[in-house]
């Protein structure tokens, strides 16, 4: 059988077989008892052309709805520039592997020093490492970093605004390493600074996972809350959304001591849960704690400036058990796709699309509002592209017939509330769609 | 007048009176290469014998520092923390990593003196 | 490519006022109320400002520093460097599956939902396994899933004394470390001289303590551990599970099942197998699978199949809880499902035993200049530990970087960690009798330098863009952004 991915021939087998002194491809695994062969057929179809995997795909993608989105939880829709899919297809970075070899490895480790760069820019941190999966194990690993840094304490305090979403996840990790969980509470949806002082106050706490904008979209504020953990020997950690920073108080104005969250918000294809990239983000003072890989800048031996893989002493290849972390690949390609989308915005084209989910959001908010069968839930707290409706109608059937008019009104977070965003991808059209849709509920 | 053991896994103490001086032998700074990180515990904690305190970062490499002898941490060398290559510099000097008050002298009989450890580093290099 | 104008960092192309982007107009009136003060960041984020035709310079300039695949051959062993077939990148950016909010309701994506049911179902055939997650992001986040599944397990019969996990030495380093993360704390198993589980010294080690065993197989030597039935028996006699670490998994295709070995759970790194690529370090995609009676510890969210035929997103709150808020890097998998249909069942049976042919043609055609410390047949991989003549100096490194002159990546080095001198060679199935040959020659030819010029094995590379970068400065006084390089 010749198949378009292998290129040998009946004649090549035969010559290979015969250097390799073995009579056929079956003796190759002469070792593997014969109780183990797998010798039948797969139940997987026969190989199809390219036409036909297309044709099939196709018939997928017909049983898929396109909707305008107004869903958010995490994770928006943003525009993506078309330099970023020509870059991200070039094979030389498609194709690599991890920079193992920095001699040919310099536009893998380039791209991700310019990355980590671009990241403390807009976090307002010292250091990022090279990247993570997503938001969800980012945090996992930032409680992680915050019980190895206090050794003995084990507790983390998170706040009760911090995304659901989030929260599962660490909680998961939480059980297994032996991390216990508290929640902060919290009065109109902002996270309270009197209980996390009382909470702090036993002395036993090693982390502090605070989130803004938070799950609601509220910008919380942050004030206070690095001197109360710091002087209870606890490390503070910041939940954000990175496109936001490009206008709000970053993690590194707060006071934090590690920032964390998605970087999907950065123009990235919702592509129905990924791939999308997980950042961390911490001071000097925690470098060799932080997870996964770290680029650093050196020079070669003709004193070229040279990018290489550094700190790997912390990693899970040498480490092994003691590791700071079990990552080993990060989110390669999209940590370029990061840099070049952060690149080809610039701090005022990011500032545009902020304030473009800002306007889109709030006159959103009013004109929902002004139907008077929905009302902002946390009318009082400031938010940048998302807010809370609370909702006098059934959810549901408002979500299928706006689906019916090819639009996702957002997400369901209880059974009388809905999460909205706004993006610059939403034209008032389209809103105004929405608003009578509202009114005819 | 100090003296000075060793143990198998290649930390010494320097010993006067009650309080001894730990770091890694000049055998162990060779074999790990150039030290670019000391992680090493504060003043005031406490460290065992047998279990590890710290650790010394090589390049591509990175040794658990194992303690000696029990006790707590005096002093903590932060002159490492600018300057870690004085572990390959001097380690039995400038380089050392912690003092530590003993708990239990006689931990001290488990280890092995310069003419024994000397030995045991020529074994352990074929 | 000159240098002196496309070797900068884009930060050094800044000038204020370039623009690279365009956004669409705002047609809603802008709201009059601001943001307090306290909420606003106190100064722009330095960030590049340049123009679009500089932008694509710059990054096209940059990947020609790169080496890929596509590149030419990358023989570096336990990653899996097969070809990453085109199909595959515009499958999984199909404009009908891009779109899709994670969050939808299921009816309006029940095209993603059956892709992901599809590709689950076709890795437990191949798996020999009754159910998969593909939600881990990662080999690595696939194992500490796993391992996770495991402990639920043994928490669901409130057997909680288990609390370890027995790992061969000769393991991947991400196996005790997601072990650390899950808790769990690591008992090494040695292996023999061949590379395979010491069975006699795994037996005293299998107490009412131990949670799993993990294996690789074949193991990093390249080497199929033939007594894995017994192995199997001993663990589950104990009351144990053993998981199989998928990083190795290629060579098995069309050979032998982990379900029908035994194993209970397993991980696959479809960026390894099911060739989708590595981009760099990533992302990839480490689907979890398990036997039957497991499939309740699998994390949540989890795609069902409704008896009309539709799919269902069900989250419900498994005794694991969940390991991503979505269900993973679904466009991965998209890519690995291109290619699993692509390959079809008759390629899929071919891929694993050409991989291994190769392997073992480059072995035999280099074993009188290469010490070959395991003589036998392999799977997809060898370990050769270094130079048969160690009489001239030049090490497993050197040879590493020589090769990097010649258009070749380096195969992986000094691991296994079971010799000195380890150089680790997996082809796989993709690359062409010629580039084997091709590689053989260079090798022979780097044999030859190393006897009779070593210095110009151990002085290389001699033709790569940088040269010998100083790892030591880079790990004394970390620079880690730009502003670090700046300051001062």
């Amino acid at each position: 059988m010749q198949h378009r991915y292998f290129p040998h021939t009946e004649a090549d087998i035969k010559a290979m077989l015969q250097r390799c002194g073995v009579g056929s491809l079956d003796d190759l695994y002469a070792d593997v008892p014969e109780e183990l062969r797998f010798h039948g057929d797969y139940q997987v179809p026969s190989q199809m052309s390219e036409k036909e995997v297309r044709d099939f795909f196709d018939g997928l993608g017909r049983r898929n709805k396109q909707l305008v989105c107004f869903a958010g939880a995490g994770y928006y829709d943003h525009y993506a520039p078309s330099v970023i899919n020509t870059i991200l297809s070039r094979s030389e970075f498609l194709t690599a592997y991890t920079p193992y070899q920095p001699e040919i490895s310099q536009g893998t480790l380039q791209y991700i020093f310019e990355y980590q760069t671009m990241m403390c820019e807009m976090t307002g941190m010292d250091v990022s490492n090279a990247s993570m999966y997503d938001g969800t194990t980012a945090t996992a690993e930032a409680m992680l970093m915050c019980v190895a840094a206090a050794r003995k304490r084990n507790r983390v305090l998170v706040s009760s605004t911090l995304n659901p979403a989030v929260r599962r996840v660490i909680e998961t990790y939480a059980h297994y390493h032996g991390v216990v969980i508290d929640e902060i509470p919290n009065h109109g949806g902002v996270a309270s600074r009197d209980a996390l002082a009382d909470m702090l106050a036993k002395g036993d706490v090693a982390g502090v996972i605070a989130s803004t904008p938070n799950f609601y979209g509220i910008l919380e504020d942050l004030s206070g809350w690095a001197d109360l953990c710091h002087q209870a020997k606890a490390l503070f950690v910041i939940h954000t959304v990175p496109a936001d920073l490009a206008v709000i108080k970053t993690p590194g104005e707060w006071g934090a001591d590690i920032a964390v969250g998605d970087g999907q918000s950065l123009g990235m294809p919702l592509s129905y849960g990924g791939p999308y990239l997980g950042f961390i983000c911490c001071t000097k003072a925690l470098m060799r704690k932080l997870p996964g890989r770290i680029v650093g800048a050196t020079t070669d031996d003709a004193g070229q400036r040279t990018f290489v893989l550094t700190l790997q002493a912390r990693e899970q290849h040498i480490r092994r058990d003691k590791a700071t972390s079990n990552i080993c690949s990060n989110q390669g390609l999209m940590a370029l796709y990061a840099a070049v989308y952060m690149a080809t915005l610039g701090p005022k084209g990011l500032r545009e699309v902020a304030e473009k989910g800002y306007h889109g959001a709030h006159y959103l908010a009013d004109r929902l509002q002004a139907t008077g069968k929905m009302r902002l839930a946390f009318p009082e707290d400031p938010f940048l592209n998302e807010f809370v409706m609370h909702c006098d109608f059934d959810i549901d059937e408002f979500i299928a017939r706006c689906v019916a008019a090819g639009i996702l009104p957002g997400v369901k977070i209880a059974p009388d509330r809905m999460l909205i965003a706004v993006t610059e991808m939403q034209s008032r059209s389209q809103m105004d769609e929405l608003v009578k849709i509202v009114e005819s509920m | 007048m100090s003296k000075i053991y060793y143990s198998k896994t290649h930390e010494y103490a320097k010993v006067d009176g009650n309080v001894a001086v730990i770091g890694i032998s000049d055998y162990a700074q060779h074999a790990l290469g150039n030290v670019v990180f000391v992680d090493m515990p504060e003043q005031g904690e406490d460290v065992t014998a047998g279990e590890d305190f710290g650790a010394v970062e090589s390049v591509k490499a990175a040794s658990d520092l194992i303690a000696p002898v029990s006790g707590a941490v005096l002093e903590s060398n932060e002159v490492l923390l600018d300057n870690p290559r004085l572990v390959n510099q001097s380690p039995l000097a400038d380089g050392w990593i912690i003092k530590v008050e003993m708990t239990d002298p006689a931990e001290l009989d488990n280890l092995m003196d310069e003419a024994a450890y000397a030995e045991f580093c020529k074994q352990e290099s074929h | 490519m000159n240098r002196k104008l496309y070797s900068k960092l884009i930060f050094e192309l800044s000038r204020p006022g370039r623009r690279a982007y365009s956004l669409p107009r705002t047609d809603v009136p802008e709201t009059a109320a601001a943001l307090p003060d306290v909420l606003l960041r106190g100064s722009e984020p330095a960030l590049p400002e340049v123009d679009e035709p500089s932008l694509v310079r710059h990054y096209v300039n940059m990947s020609t520093n790169n080496f890929g695949v596509d590149n030419g051959f990358y023989p570096l062993g336990s990653c899996t460097m097969k070809y990453n077939p085109k199909i595959n990148e515009e499958m999984a950016a199909h404009p009908a599956m891009a779109g899709l909010h994670p969050y939808q309701p299921a009816e309006t994506a029940q095209g993603a939902l059956e892709a992901y049911f599809t590709l689950q179902q076709l890795l437990a055939e191949i798996g020999g396994m009754s159910e998969f997650t593909l939600n881990p992001f990662a080999g690595a986040h696939g194992e500490l899933t796993g391992l996770m599944v495991i402990r639920a397990y043994h928490e669901s019969r409130g057997d909680t004394k288990r609390t370890k996990v027995i790992v061969p030495d000769s393991a991947h380093g991400t196996n005790p470390a997601s072990a650390a993360v899950a808790g769990l704390k690591v008992v090494e198993v040695k292996s023999h001289p061949d590379g395979t589980i010491d069975i006699d010294a795994l037996r005293p080690l299998l107490t009412d303590e131990v949670a799993a065993v993990m294996m690789t197989n074949p193991n990093t030597t390249g080497i199929f551990e033939h007594g894995i039935p017994e192995i199997a028996r001993m663990v589950h006699e104990a009351g144990a599970l053993l998981y199989y670490d998928g990083a190795n998994l290629n060579p098995l295709l069309g050979v032998a099942r982990p379900g029908d070995m035994g194993f209970d759970v397993m991980h696959i790194n479809l960026h390894k197998t099911f060739s989708t690529p590595h981009g760099g370090g990533g992302p990839g995609s480490g689907p979890v699978g398990v036997r039957k009676g497991l499939e309740q510890f699998l994390p949540s969210p989890r795609v069902v199949r409704r008896p009309d035929g539709t799919f269902a997103l069900d989250a419900p709150n498994t005794a694991l809880g969940s390991v991503s808020a979505t269900l993973g890097n679904f466009s991965v998998q998209l890519r690995a499902l291109s290619y699993i249909l692509s390959l079809g069942n008759e390629g899929l049976k071919l891929a694993g035993p050409l991989a291994t042919l190769n392997a073992n043609y480059i072995k035999e055609s280099l074993r009188n200049l290469y010490k070959l410390p395991i003589d036998r047949v392999c799977k997809h991989e060898f370990v050769f530990d270094g130079l048969a003549d160690k009489s001239t100096g030049v090490t497993t490194l050197h040879v590493a970087k020589r090769l990097l002159d010649h258009g070749f990546h380096a195969p992986t080095i000094y691991f296994p960690l079971l010799f000195h001198e380890s150089l680790m060679i997996e082809p796989t199935e993709t690359e062409s009798l010629e580039t084997l040959d091709e590689f053989i020659a260079v090798m022979r030819e780097i044999a030859r330098e190393a006897a009779e010029e070593p210095e110009k094995v151990i002085n290389a590379p001699h033709h790569t863009p940088v040269r010998h970068p100083d790892d030591t400065q880079a790990a004394l006084e970390p620079k880690v952004k730009y502003s670090d390089l700046t300051a001062k």
